[in-house]
């Protein structure tokens, strides 16, 4: 389905935020409603978003390689993006990034062999004071868990998988 | 004395419309609509001696008034992309008292006569973003926002944009191309964007702190805000804490106030009671201030740290006590840098790849070889000044500072 198909109020809503000539600007939320739709942002809704706006497909696809949220390959359903930055480091974040790692037996970029988690080590977050903590982006958008430990990354990794199983039955 | 921006502290559920009503919101709004003209406004701004928190502390007064009264319209655009190492100021700002940013961003618009603004927020900041536009919605609903304000001419929209991870886009010409829909790379200056902003229109932005300053200046008038801190620096600061203290977090104090109460009256001192090896006052960009007593106990403002050898910047303090290695950090904020260099110049993109390579090989454990630590500052002295940002700067500040500062850390003594 396409995206005007599934998400036609989303749609008209982003654009109504800026100048009809300069509708252009919609391209960075239009990107963010395929994100979280596809977990990825697919060649089709590039090209589906470059129709929509009026620009190049090349336009569209220098704008989601620029950025680190969009994402061009499939990968895990929930990305856990821990804040390895200098602040997070001074407390900690770099052993907690490598326990959780051998934790869900992965490396940096890694998904779990369930294809639930994909962990990766992300730029600073604005969560210096509460490290270590990780981003969440998924089907839900982008959440912040802070104040971590494995024990708590264990009760979130618990909570997903109910989320799966309830939606599997 | 109580909180002038972290007011949330003292009023519980302040970011609640009502809430933020009842404690006097949003009159200083309709007092500069129904009773000021704009250039009034800009007038006492520009009396009360508010610098610009973003970082640069340019005086925020004199930057409304450069916009360029020939060229129509004019935006407003706040800067909620909040992404050096070290700052988390303006993200406890907008989740505990986003009304009197957005009340200061709509102050700010009514003097520069835009009737559109628009909050740039790192992508990150999403439940942020759709908290504020259910917040900008029950303004429009209570006539704060929309069209004939208060019986006026004047109208307002506000619009949030969601960035999607780049630091660069702080930088405020990167955040304008990223806001047109394109990749967050900084725009050549002149023209500044009080002349050629948003969509080539003048364009006033400013970082959400000092928005969320503006309000109570309209409230208490210019001059109570400049008994307030020091000459050089009017009013209170966020300080953003973080590093080896043993309570990190925002701590609102006014300027003048020093790094001794910061880091030990406020901040609960150094973990496992350390001393103070370095302190890195502007995040990851900052350079290394030794942290002797002098550097301690002097009142902080822009012009202080400055003759430390350093700028306050946005005031996300690190603390770094005598544990920590310098080489270590300088590889943290390399590989920071050497990731978020947007690609445009070349100085900054070649210099922070090889400057975090020499940095990771000093890592390694082959030991600190003197031709690399030569090496190290020859690189970071070809990106000085020759780049369009501040980008290619600030990755150099640490290294170049850590080398002079702590020979010995780096075979040098």
């Amino acid at each position: 389905m396409s995206l005007q198909q599934k998400y036609p109020k989303e749609i008209k809503q982003i654009l109504s935020k800026y100048p009809p000539e300069y509708k252009r600007s919609a391209v960075m939320p239009l990107l963010h409603l395929v994100q979280k739709d596809e977990g990825f942002v697919s060649k089709e809704s590039m090209q589906e978003i470059a129709g929509l706006l009026g620009i190049t497909e090349t336009e569209v696809g220098s704008v989601v390689g620029f950025y680190t949220l969009y994402q061009e390959k499939k990968a895990g359903k929930y990305r856990m993006q821990i804040c390895t930055d200098l602040p997070c480091a001074l407390r900690g974040a770099d052993e907690f990034f490598n326990q959780v790692c051998e934790h869900l037996n992965v490396k940096d970029g890694e998904t779990t062999q369930d294809g639930l988690v994909t962990v990766e080590h992300v730029m600073c977050l604005a969560a210096c004071d509460r490290a270590p903590m990780f981003q969440e982006q998924g089907p839900d958008g982008i959440k912040y868990h802070e104040y971590m430990t494995i024990d708590r990354v264990n009760e979130w990794l618990q909570s997903l998988k109910q989320v799966e199983t309830g939606e599997k039955r | 004395m109580s909180h002038i921006l972290l007011r949330h502290r003292e009023i519980p559920d302040l970011h609640k419309f009502n809430v933020y009503k009842k404690n006097g919101g949003f009159s200083a709004f309709k007092k500069a609509v129904t009773k000021m003209s704009p250039s009034q406004v800009t007038d006492e701004v520009k009396n009360s001696g508010l610098r610009g928190r973003g970082g640069a502390g340019f005086p925020t007064g004199l930057k409304w008034s450069f916009i360029d009264k020939n060229i129509w319209p004019h935006y407003v655009v706040a800067n909620a992309d909040e992404s050096e190492p070290g700052t988390f100021k303006d993200r406890e700002l907008m989740e505990m008292n986003p009304f009197q940013f957005l009340e200061g961003l709509a102050i700010a618009s009514y003097a520069v006569g835009a009737n559109v603004a628009y909050v740039y927020l790192r992508g990150e900041f999403w439940q942020i973003a759709e908290a504020m536009d259910k917040q900008i919605a029950e303004m429009e609903e209570a006539g704060i926002l929309g069209d004939k304000l208060f019986g006026t001419d004047y109208s307002l929209r506000i619009y949030t944009h969601v960035g999607a991870g780049a630091y660069i886009c702080g930088e405020e010409t990167a955040l304008l191309e990223s806001l047109e829909g394109k990749r967050g790379q900084p725009r050549n200056r002149p023209p500044f964007p009080a002349v050629a902003g948003l969509f080539g229109k003048p364009t006033v932005i400013n970082n959400v702190e000092t928005f969320a300053n503006v309000p109570m200046i309209l409230a208490n008038g210019a001059d109570w805000y400049k008994s307030i801190g020091t000459p050089d620096a009017a009013g209170v600061k966020i300080y953003s804490l973080s590093g080896r203290v043993r309570k990190p977090g925002n701590y609102e104090l006014p300027f003048g106030s020093t790094f001794r109460q910061l880091i030990y009256e406020h901040g609960g001192g150094v973990q496992d009671s350390r001393p103070v090896k370095a302190i890195m006052p502007a995040g990851a960009s900052s350079s290394l201030i030794v942290a002797n007593d002098k550097v301690l106990d002097t009142p902080i403002d822009y012009a202080a740290v400055r003759t430390m050898g350093a700028d306050l910047g946005s005031a996300s303090v690190i603390v770094l006590d005598d544990t920590v290695d310098l080489k270590w950090v300088i590889s943290k904020t390399l590989k920071f840098f050497k990731h978020e260099s947007c690609g445009k110049c070349t100085p900054c993109r070649e210099g922070t790849f090889w400057m975090n390579n020499i940095s990771k090989r000093m890592q390694n454990g082959n030991g600190v070889k003197n031709e690399d630590v030569d090496l190290l500052l020859n690189v970071a002295k070809q990106i000085q000044g020759k780049c369009l940002c501040a980008l290619g700067e600030f990755s150099t500040m640490a290294v170049v500072t850590g080398i002079e500062r702590f020979p010995e850390e780096f075979n040098r003594a």
